[in-house]
């Protein structure tokens, strides 16, 4: 993106006609990230999304589904359909199984190159933003990174807006000379629609034209993560989480009792990550992972932009706070005002009798 | 005998952007007096390079496109132990967006490699201003580079075979890919710590030419595919996010005890389905 965002560039007054070559380009793409037989649920975050674009742009919305022949890659098409997709386009080869960058942007570029959408969403997952800057720059088009928001203009281009300067400010980026409009999205940044299992579409089959030997780069091994914890951070219906208001690393130990009667997961803003209280999975914010659990309790946490841009997607937001002018009360839904240090045991044991009081009751 | 790896390490002057404000009234960034620092991941690159160069010797190039003053950046990372530095400046330059970077670095990488060939080019993995992580991809794709993101260590780097090894973090887990030089590497944050660089480094940084390089030194062929003209995404516009319409419902009570409970009804108060919800999470089966 650029990076002098002070003048209102194009897009204002005239409004520019697409190039005559680039009208064909039309329908809205999802690329449905499959690894490990496994699906990516950012994939239907973005079928969900798409198909809003869709609608607003009066086209087709379709997923893309690239992988090796078998259930995985099956399931991953039926379930395109289920969220969303009126078609797949798919891409079945061997060559496919493991995540490498030449098959699958060969593959990716092909597609767009046969049948020309005008927007292409990927996730900004580590292979969807591996993926889309090398689609991007075979395709010279223009790919806007880690989107909070896409809307599409009244000229029918896309409005992709992002956070910029490290989450200070956002800014809307538009692609009106080139086409497909590319953009990645950040895990849980959008809303997944509850999937139709009625539904289903057509699949449209290619070929990927390449033989192992044009592969420079091979996969040895693969070595999942010990910690399975990772990603629940990020899925968690309940999340507690501390800042500096803690004060101390022993009072860690508040957040957790209070995420244990709960059933939540736990995490932190960012300084708590620089001085070693917690393992950096569990920051939340702009360079961590975006929550949108139903109910994010946040206890000494100043509400820096960073860190809300992470976690405004929750449903409703508790924050705890000596200072009342705490920037996080300006986006909580509910404030205490008060020492962290009390509040999250007295919330621990009203909260462990309440539960106690409707399990009786239920 | 052989002359150890070429390397290129791409690097980015940027503002500190913890220290950026919005003008309250005009909404408007205030950069006057912004700090300017090496963006962070780019110092993992800088020192990955310099560990190979260690185990197999080899020269330490750091590239930068920017305003003159960007020049402060390459002479930090020679401080730091870098063999030279190249500053691309040019007004063609000015207002790029990630495809027309890649398109002015790669051209600038394909000079230094008339010389002798570039083995390795390695960027961060992605700028703090920016924050795009698509200018190496950018630069691998226009120069067929192998491409080697989110790249967390270099286990094995067999020069005569041209071969090399990487642990490159995926989801849910680490790839282990070998593939053949060139290549181009992302560098993942937190794998290495810069060194501090010697006296003698130290001395020269202060007083080195930082050589500057003009489209047309730099090779560049298509002055077209450079700065705001090559460039297909625009900024239509720049923000401040609003204030939610409310603010927080603030709970009232005398004791932590009387907030706890107050806060507790609240909550249930807005999502009636919120304490059944707790109930059932499955991480309280324990
Ligand atoms: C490029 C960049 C990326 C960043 N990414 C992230 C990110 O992903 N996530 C993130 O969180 N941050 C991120 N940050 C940092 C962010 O700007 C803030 O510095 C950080 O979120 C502040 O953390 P904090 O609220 O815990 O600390 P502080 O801002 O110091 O706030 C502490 C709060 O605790 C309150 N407090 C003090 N004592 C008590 C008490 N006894 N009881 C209750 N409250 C008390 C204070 O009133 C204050 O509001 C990033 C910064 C940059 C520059
Ligand atoms: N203007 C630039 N000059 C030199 N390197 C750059 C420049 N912009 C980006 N890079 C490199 O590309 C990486 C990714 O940048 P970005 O795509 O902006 O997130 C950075 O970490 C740098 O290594």
């Amino acid at each position: 993106m650029a990076q002098a965002p002070n003048t209102p560039a194009a897009g204002r007054g005239k409004s520019k006609e697409l190039p005559e070559h680039l009208k064909a380009y039309k329908n809205v793409w999802v690329f449905v990230e499959l690894e490990h037989g496994r699906v990516h649920p950012v994939s239907w975050e973005l079928l969900t999304e798409g198909r809003k674009l869709a609608a607003a742009l009066n086209v087709d919305l379709a997923g893309v589904v690239l992988g090796p022949s078998g259930e995985g890659t099956d399931s991953a098409v039926a379930e395109a359909f289920h969220y969303g997709a009126d078609r797949v386009y798919l891409v079945e080869d061997p060559l496919l199984e493991n995540y490498r960058t030449d098959p699958f942007t060969k593959a990716m570029t092909d597609l767009v190159n046969t049948h020309k959408p005008e927007v292409l969403l990927l996730g900004a997952s580590t292979l969807g933003r591996d993926l889309a800057g090398a689609v991007a720059t075979t395709l010279a088009t223009g790919l806007t990174a880690d989107c909070t928001e896409l809307a599409i203009d009244p000229n029918r281009n896309m409005a992709a807006t992002r956070p910029t300067f490290g989450g200070s400010l956002l800014c809307t980026i538009m692609t009106q000379q080139a086409r497909p409009q590319m953009a990645t999205v950040r895990p849980r940044v959008m809303a997944m629609g509850e999937p139709d299992r009625s539904r289903s579409g057509e699949v449209v089959r290619e070929r990927l034209d390449m033989v192992e030997e044009d592969i420079v780069t091979k996969v040895l091994d693969f070595i999942p993560d010990a910690d399975s914890n990772q990603a629940q951070l990020a899925f968690a219906d309940i999340v507690v989480a501390g800042g500096l208001g803690l004060q101390k690393p022993e009072n860690i130990k508040l957040v957790k009792d209070l995420a244990a009667v709960l059933g939540a997961e736990y995490g932190c803003s960012r300084p708590l990550i620089q001085k070693g209280w917690m393992t950096a999975d569990r920051q939340i914010g702009q360079t961590g992972k975006t929550i949108r659990p139903r109910l994010y309790i946040a206890a000494g946490i100043s509400g820096a932009i960073q860190h809300r841009v992470g976690s405004e997607g929750a449903d409703q937001i508790l924050a705890i706070n000596i200072d009342p002018n705490a920037p996080i009360f300006d986006f909580a839904h509910h404030g205490i005002v008060g020492d962290a240090l009390e509040i999250l045991p007295a919330l621990t044991e009203a909260f462990r009798q309440r539960l106690a009081v409707d399990r009786l009751a239920g | 005998m052989s002359q150890g790896l070429n390397m290129v390490v791409c690097i980015k002057q940027v503002p500190d952007s913890a220290q950026i404000r919005v003008h309250p009234v005009t909404n408007t960034i205030m950069r006057q007096g912004v700090p300017t620092i090496i963006n962070p991941y780019d110092l993992h690159a800088l020192e990955a390079a310099m560990a190979l160069r260690d185990r197999l010797g080899g020269t330490v190039t750091v590239l930068t496109m920017g305003p003159p003053m960007a020049a402060t950046a390459l002479r930090k990372a020679l401080g730091h132990g870098a063999d030279r530095g190249i500053l691309l400046s040019d007004r063609f330059f000015a207002g790029a967006d990630t495809l027309a970077t890649s398109y002015a670095l790669t051209s600038a990488i394909q000079k230094i490699g008339e010389s002798r060939p570039v083995d390795i080019v390695f960027t961060g993995k992605q700028t703090i201003d920016g924050d795009t992580a698509q200018v190496g991809p950018g630069i691998a794709r226009r120069m067929g580079l192998n491409q080697l993101t989110y790249v967390s260590a270099i286990p094995t780097i067999d020069q005569e075979a041209g071969e090399i090894t990487v642990h490159r973090r995926a989801e849910g887990g680490v790839q282990v890919l070998k593939t053949k030089l060139p290549c181009l590497i992302t560098m993942l944050e937190a794998t290495n710590v810069l060194r501090r660089g010697s006296l003698p480094d130290m001395l020269r940084a202060e007083r080195a030419e930082v050589e500057t390089w003009n489209a047309e030194a730099a090779g560049v062929e298509d002055i077209g595919k450079c700065g705001m003209k090559g460039s297909p995404t625009k900024v239509s516009k720049v923000f401040a996010p609003s204030p939610r319409a409310e603010k927080a419902k603030m709970v009232e009570g005398d004791t932590a005890e009387a907030k706890a409970r107050v806060a507790i009804d609240a909550l249930a108060e807005t999502d009636p389905q919120l304490l059944s919800v707790i109930a059932r999470q499955p991480a309280l089966a324990s």
